[in-house]
């Protein structure tokens, strides 16, 4: 908790920043109980004028996994593990959003990922080096892919 | 010059009438819109294993106009949207006083237990019902609703499964109605149902 306190202190929860690496909304959802994996998500902003790659996502999870999703006509879903990473051209902003691009955090093995507490990563680009972020485990009926915010309390 | 003028006006307006013919003959044919399918192929009996450890039945399950999507728990993406999806039209059908159920098939059984599909859907909608079943009972329930299922190779604790997204609107006496896509809203999903529903009414 004192990590976290030092972090927050340091950087607004939910935005990292390295010296050409803007990170914004950084976030995962909430999962159930029993979940074995979760997904998290961002906004990638390459300052700079230097080409550049997330290589990886280190936390503490036994794998963590960057994918992306492939549709076919038949609406068939294929999930994608891109293990070369995801390329941030220099000057442009890549994001990692619901039914996209994700991180996946994976053999969660009975412990979820629980709303209003966060998860502490570090992104690792090619050029830019490690970036530790901190994601924001938030509600599903909060954000999620259709843009609707009414909540229901059944 | 005058007899082509009026040839073409009454070229064009039978062909006008025909546009309007076929829509009306189209609309009869899919009063509740255009992702409306012919009928009878799709659904049909399955016996799959509940959220509380049962052995049930499609007519244990489809006791009420039914949301049936097919996916697994190790998705952290494009299935919790698609279910969410699902719950959210219940929701809003429930708010305009129609009962509808969800359900969520897993085509994971290795993985997705009893316990594991119960939590999955207690997440998004108090009464969706979860099921999985032996490989055999999804696989049976899977070729019923025509869907596509495929583990990909990998690591038996983190390996990835292709699946088809449609979410299947079922009756208890007639079955099949339509399906949905998966970038139809909430919106459109309670939309349709509702108009199946005063249709079979």
């Amino acid at each position: 908790m004192t990590k976290l306190a030092a972090l927050a202190f340091l950087t607004a929860i939910g935005t990292a920043a390295s010296a050409d690496m803007q990170i914004a909304d950084i976030r995962a959802f909430e999962t159930a109980p029993t979940a074995m994996a979760g997904g998290g998500f961002m906004q990638i902003t390459n300052t700079g004028t230097t080409d550049d790659r997330l290589v990886a996502v280190e936390a503490d999870f036994p794998r963590v996994e960057l994918h992306s999703h492939d549709f076919d006509s038949e609406g068939i879903a294929r999930m994608i593990h891109l293990e070369d990473g995801i390329a941030v051209p220099a000057g442009e902003t890549v994001t990692l959003e619901p039914g996209g691009l994700h991180v996946m955090f994976m053999g969660l093995r009975g412990s979820p990922l629980v709303a209003g507490e966060t998860v502490d990563a570090t992104l690792i680009f090619e050029e830019a080096g490690p970036v530790p972020v901190t994601f924001d485990i938030v509600k599903r009926d909060m954000q999620h892919g259709h843009g609707h915010s009414e909540g229901h309390n059944h | 010059m005058k007899s082509v003028i009026f040839g073409t006006t009454t070229l064009a307006v039978a062909a006008g009438l025909g546009i309007y013919v076929w829509q009306a003959q189209n609309a009869t044919a899919h009063p509740c819109g255009d992702t409306a399918v012919a009928g009878g192929a799709i659904g049909g009996p399955f016996e799959l294993i509940s959220e509380t450890g049962e052995t049930v039945t499609d007519a244990d399950v489809i006791t009420k106009p039914t949301l049936i999507y097919f996916g697994y728990t190790f998705c952290p993406d494009v299935c919790p949207l698609d279910t969410m999806r699902n719950a959210q039209a219940a929701y809003m059908l429930e708010d305009q006083g129609l009962d509808i159920g969800t359900v969520f098939i897993s085509v994971d059984p290795p993985r997705d237990t009893v316990e594991v599909v119960r939590d999955f859907t207690d997440n998004f909608h108090e009464d969706m019902i979860g099921l999985t079943g032996t490989p055999e009972q999804v696989k049976a329930a899977s070729q019923a609703y025509k869907t596509y299922y495929r583990a990909q190779e990998g690591d038996p604790e983190f390996y990835l499964v292709d699946h088809s997204t449609q979410t299947y609107l079922v009756f208890p006496e007639t079955g099949f109605a339509t399906f949905f896509r998966r970038d139809n809203s909430p919106e459109q999903v309670a939309e349709t149902t509702a108009c199946f529903i005063d249709q079979l009414a």
